[in-house]
């Protein structure tokens, strides 16, 4: 039985899924019986308005957080019944990110930042170099490799980001706004790369973004507001 | 080791920072190797003392003198195996500052109460058949480049010649050794009967002190009794003691020395505490966005915890090693006070308590800080980049 058939086809499963955070004595409520099925190889946009929950749904989907009330099933694996240690070991076999302010160790060059997920492996270091050269020249920053964070331009950090993301082959790639600190033209060569790594690498991409244009490239878009998703844009 | 290199390039981050942290951590060793070197001289001489000698001396203060005829009284005591002395020469050699002991013994006794000196069997014989003859430890021999052979003029502070003069002639017939690294090859020994003939009339017939060479040292306190009571009334009482505490008396003349080095040490390594501590919580908590990300990428709270342990345990024994390496070659020049304290060294011992001390630094002061960083929620953390 494959991930996708254990799911019922669907690589994620979101069922139910509530999510209160507690200030003080204040409870905010930011899902609400929230249920979402992301099949394997979709490019999916997550979109809303800030504070509707977006990035709270990826962390949920990535196994960061926990929900407060339903279930979160990803490759058929209940993240719920999962203790922390087993979850973190999860999140380096199954999942990759990629975030909106890149980051990276600045103390770490960039090939060492993309190696970062494989200490947790038993790839030998050469095993670990071959991964990361594979990964750096996929995101096209083979000739980059030595270079440290500050001395790369912020769509090359985001590169590197995205190489250290797929370095281990993950099962999904979460996105949390991954265009949000780039400018049009460097934003677009990451959304090429992220629709080259869905299309040409079969990979599952959730990405949430505020920018209907990095929305447009991907195979479907959701729309999440006041905890609630729908297939139409609010209005 | 496959993380070795990102603790490494964290710990490299804030250059000044570490390198400060680190500086007040060498100090701290360069002081400890320092102060368990002075500690071994002053009182490292109780460990090397024979369980089965006694230290018999003047009831009032070692500085009185005993009767010559004392000995052969303790050879008659229940227990006592045999009795021999020395007496404090009190000498320098052409200078003031080359300060170092010397005393008459009695050869043949002195050197069967003292099997720990390392003599060869024809330096012995040689010492035996030289009125004038003495024997020079290794230390001194090779501090003055004497040789046997060589003629040495010793100036006493105490005992003068009959014709008025303080300097004594010594003809150098042995070089001794000892039987390891611990035992003092300072002292130089020559013969009472050349002392006693050649001094002028004041303590002829007397010496400074007796060492007993008991028969069982289960029952060292039952013949020290016995042999006070045997110059119970007498114009010299005695006051007999096991040679470790003898030493120990020496050392406690200048305070106990050990709760001094005990209270400088932690009073050092308290502030050391402090010191990396607070360098350590820093750097995690400037880190926190980072911390997060790689939780997120599957770091778990136990490695975690094991990097920020690594990290402050690195800094520490980096720190360490360099200080103990530093205080090791400093001290392995020997005495700094030319005589004061014959027995300075870094002893071996101390030197894995240093290490050892070094690493448990380390973990005390990453503990808090890789606790809190094993807290934190990955997703506040991530909010924290």
């Amino acid at each position: 039985m494959n991930e996708n058939q254990s799911n019922n086809g669907a690589l994620v499963r979101v069922e139910n899924v509530e999510k209160i955070f507690h200030r003080g004595s204040e409870d905010i409520h930011v899902l609400a019986d929230l249920h979402l099925q992301v099949p394997a190889g979709e490019f999916l946009a997550l979109m809303g308005p800030s504070g509707s929950g977006k990035s709270t749904l990826l962390n949920l989907i990535g196994g960061l957080d926990r929900p407060t009330r339903g279930l979160v099933t990803v490759a058929g694996e209940r993240l719920d019944q999962l203790s922390d240690h087993r979850l973190a070991a999860w999140r380096a076999r199954h999942v990759g990110f990629v975030f909106q302010l890149y980051n990276l160790m600045p103390v770490l060059t960039a090939e060492r930042n993309v190696e970062l997920p494989l200490l947790l492996t038993h790839l030998s270091k050469a095993e670990r170099m071959k991964h990361v050269d594979a990964a750096l020249a996929v995101v096209g920053l083979s000739h980059r490799a030595k270079h440290y964070p500050r001395t790369l331009s912020g769509g090359e950090q985001q590169r590197v980001g995205i190489a250290r993301g797929i370095v281990t082959d993950p099962t999904l790639l979460l996105c949390d706004e991954p265009t949000g600190d780039l400018d049009r033209k460097a934003g677009n060569e990451i959304l090429d790369l992220l629709q080259a790594l869905n299309r040409e690498h079969g990979k599952t991409i959730i990405m949430v973004t505020h920018d209907p244009h990095a929305s447009a490239r991907a195979t479907r878009t959701v729309y999440l507001d006041k905890g609630q998703l729908s297939n139409e844009p609010v209005k | 080791m496959k993380f070795f290199h990102l603790i490494w390039c964290n710990l490299k981050r804030k250059k000044l920072r570490t390198s400060l942290t680190l500086l007040s951590i060498v100090v701290a060793f360069i002081l400890f190797g320092f102060l368990s070197a002075i500690q071994q001289a002053l009182v490292g001489g109780v460990e090397m003392a024979g369980a089965d000698r006694l230290i018999v001396r003047h009831k009032v203060s070692i500085i009185q003198l005993l009767p010559i005829s004392y000995e052969a009284r303790m050879d008659r005591i229940a227990g006592v195996d045999f009795a021999t002395h020395q007496t404090w020469f009190g000498g320098i050699y052409q200078d003031p500052k080359n300060f170092f002991m010397q005393n008459p013994v009695e050869p043949e006794k002195f050197l069967e109460m003292h099997p720990e000196i390392i003599l060869p069997p024809e330096q012995e014989k040689t010492w035996l058949a030289t009125r004038t003859g003495a024997i020079v430890g290794r230390r001194t021999a090779n501090h003055f480049h004497w040789k046997i052979g060589d003629q040495v003029p010793i100036q006493s502070t105490i005992w003068t010649r009959p014709d008025g003069s303080r300097t004594w002639e010594f003809d150098i017939v042995g070089i001794y050794d000892g039987k390891d690294k611990g035992i003092d090859t300072t002292p130089m020994f020559f013969r009472y009967d050349y002392f006693d003939e050649a001094r002028q009339a004041w303590g002829k017939g007397q010496v400074g002190w007796y060492t007993i060479r008991i028969k069982d040292p289960s029952q060292a306190a039952e013949v020290a009794k016995r042999v006070d009571v045997e110059f119970e009334n007498s114009p010299a009482e005695t006051k007999t003691e096991p040679e470790g505490a003898f030493i120990q008396g020496w050392a406690r003349a200048i305070g106990n020395i050990v709760l001094i080095v005990a209270a400088i040490l932690g009073a050092v390594f308290f502030t050391i505490l402090l010191v990396t501590g607070n360098t350590m919580a820093q750097a995690v908590r400037e880190r926190t966005g980072e911390l997060g990300v790689l939780k997120a990428i599957g770091f778990t709270n136990g490695r975690i915890v094991g990097l920020v342990l690594a990290e402050s345990c690195l800094l520490t024994v980096l720190g360490g090693v360099v200080g103990l390496g530093l205080a090791w070659l400093v001290i392995s020049h020997g005495d700094p006070t030319s005589g004061l304290l014959p027995m300075f060294f870094f002893p071996t011992r101390d030197l894995l308590i240093g290490l050892g001390l070094s690493v448990v630094l380390g973990l005390v002061t990453g503990i808090f800080p890789a606790l809190q960083a094993m807290r934190l929620r990955v997703a506040d953390a991530l909010r924290r980049m």
